[in-house]
């Protein structure tokens, strides 16, 4: 019976997944997905294991912790708390194993236990690195360290030797079945975890959290083949497929290979310089306007989009921004916004600041959809948005962003990007787009200069 | 072995399924894919139950603890989707 209900909760997990294909499905998928979690809990409790009390006792005040926190978090530092979440899965993770190895200290060491202690290994050496991993990219994200790569002579060295110390150790733990080797493995693990991380540049710091939460899966997994558990191992890897597909998306949306991001280091070492034609524009300078400047553009502006970046949420301009679309469209204009898969600390994070802004989301589009029609545009808006609209990419092979897909925005009559200075971007890379002729500068706090936008458009409704 | 070649065979399975389902997920919902994903991974949960004990020996005190902090997770998780979720409207 108890096996049936695990195999229900695992179809509920993947109807969960799959009800996020739609924007109409999601909320149902959400709730098959409790539902799925209360079946296999409920079933796990009533099977009649020692001291359900004890595990009643240990779940409830968990619950209210993390209700407690779901609902006060802000939009704006979702990364952090999804890294957050990931340590909490590799804590888990990491625990289950060792108790796993407590629960049958030692036996004859035939294949069976083999293989039983290389699961035990393995799910506590994957359990503590994405523990580890994700509580410094929690630090990073929070900006409580900093997000900068850490770079240190011989680093690849010291990885790579920690890993082969580490698999040495498994060796040693299957041979002696000792908790020493094991224990120490885990922290080594732990090590390898922070230095990871640690030396991946906030600029990739989306690819992390995807790739944390593959890892978060796969330690999920290695509990489950432990415990010859097939609902562990079924939800291991599905969020274990699921990271890692939003690794691939958020790396090729940089053009770079998941092993590149791993060894870390991007944006430290110096980018390849300007190309001829960027130095030539850079030379003229670039054009700096003015708010009532541009809300004479925007009346004069049937299509228009508008490019959002991390900028826009540090600066919590998201708010401002709507009223500024209601009030263009209030005019006649066509306002559309274009996200970046890479757009944000986060997949997808541009999206829901919006969608709590109340934009409403079909004039919310992806890179793919949109890319074609910025010939077709009148007025671009780029806000806090740097690297991603760097037409370098895609004409300049010495750039370090070379062959990004990129928001072609400077095909559109005019771009105006609100940034706060000319200095560059999060990868640390110059952006020749500032200086191109159809290219205007409003220079200012992202918020202040929409909202300066805003009470200009109200006031010019009324001519 | 026989038993384990058996769970593998659930688990390639399953990240073929997962294949499948994630690469149909759109972009736009990404940042709820993770923290659903986050909340079913608290799933070990389960076998932290399973491995509380009769006795609170030092494998039942580690289960215990990774119960608390895998239910954190859970109601987090879920949670927190739903309050994105309810955010996307259509007008």
């Amino acid at each position: 019976m108890i096996e049936f209900l695990w195999l229900v909760a695992s179809v509920c997990f993947i109807l969960a997944l799959s009800g996020l294909s739609t924007q109409a499905t999601a909320r149902r998928g959400n709730l098959l997905g409790v539902i799925g979690m209360v079946l296999g809990i409920g079933a796990t409790l009533a099977s009649g294991r020692p001291n359900p009390l004890w595990m009643v006792a240990a779940m409830v005040p968990a619950a209210v912790l993390g209700a407690v926190i779901a609902n006060r978090i802000r939009m704006e530092s979702m990364p952090q708390f999804v890294a957050l979440l990931h340590s909490f899965v590799g804590v888990g993770a990491m625990l289950v194993g060792v108790a796993g190895y407590y629960n049958h200290p030692s036996e004859t060491l035939d294949a069976a236990r083999v293989v039983h202690l290389v699961e035990c290994y393995l799910g506590v050496i994957i359990g503590a690195i994405t523990f580890t991993g994700s509580v410094v990219a929690f630090g990073k994200l929070q900006e409580w360290i900093s997000s900068k790569p850490l770079l240190y002579p011989g680093r690849h060295m010291v990885t790579g030797g920690l890993f082969l110390v580490s698999l040495g150790l498994g060796a040693a733990f299957v041979m002696t079945q000792g908790a020493v080797p094991l224990w120490v493995g885990a922290a080594l693990a732990g090590i390898l975890g922070v230095l990871l991380v640690m030396s991946i540049g906030g600029a990739d710091m989306p690819v992390v959290v995807s790739m944390l939460n593959s890892y978060s899966g796969w330690a999920a997994a290695a509990t489950g083949f432990l415990l010859g558990n097939d609902l562990l191992i079924i939800t291991g890897a599905l969020v274990g497929s699921s990271g890692a597909i939003l690794s691939h998306i958020m790396c090729k949306a940089m053009n770079r290979s998941l092993f590149n991001v791993i060894l870390g280091g991007f944006g430290a070492t110096a980018a390849g310089g300007p190309s001829e034609e960027a130095a030539r524009l850079a030379a003229k300078g670039v054009k700096s306007t003015a708010v009532d400047d541009v809300v004479e553009l925007m009346r004069i502006s049937r299509q228009v989009i508008i490019v959002p970046g991390y900028g826009m949420a540090v600066a919590q301009a998201q708010h401002a921004v709507r009223e500024m679309t209601e009030l263009l469209q209030k005019e006649g204009a066509t306002v559309r916004y274009a996200i970046h898969p890479v757009a944000g600390r986060l997949p997808g994070h541009m999206n829901v600041l919006l969608a709590e802004a109340n934009v409403p989301y079909p004039i919310v589009l992806e890179m793919d959809d949109i890319n074609q029609d910025f010939s077709d545009t009148d007025l671009v808006l780029v806000l806090g948005a740097n690297d991603i609209v760097n037409p370098d990419a895609l004409e300049n092979p010495q750039s370090a962003l070379a062959g990004m897909p990129v928001l072609e925005v400077w095909k559109s009559r005019t771009v105006v990007t609100i940034k706060r200075g000319l200095n560059p971007g999060f990868a640390g890379i110059d952006n020749p787009l500032y200086y191109r002729d159809n290219s205007l500068m409003l220079f200012g706090d992202a918020r202040k200069m929409v909202e300066g936008l805003v009470n200009a458009l109200k006031g010019a409704g009324h001519h | 072995m026989d038993e384990f070649v058996q769970h593998l065979t659930v688990f390639v399975l399953a990240c073929f399924v997962g294949y499948q389902v994630i690469w149909k997920v759109t972009p736009a919902l990404h940042t709820p894919l993770m923290s659903v994903t986050n909340a079913i991974s608290g799933i070990v949960v389960v076998g932290a139950m399973l491995s509380v004990g009769e006795e609170m020996g030092i494998a039942t005190v580690l289960a215990l603890i990774g119960l608390f902090v895998a239910t954190i997770n859970i109601a987090g998780g879920f949670l927190v989707t739903q309050r994105m979720l309810s955010m996307f409207r259509k007008r």
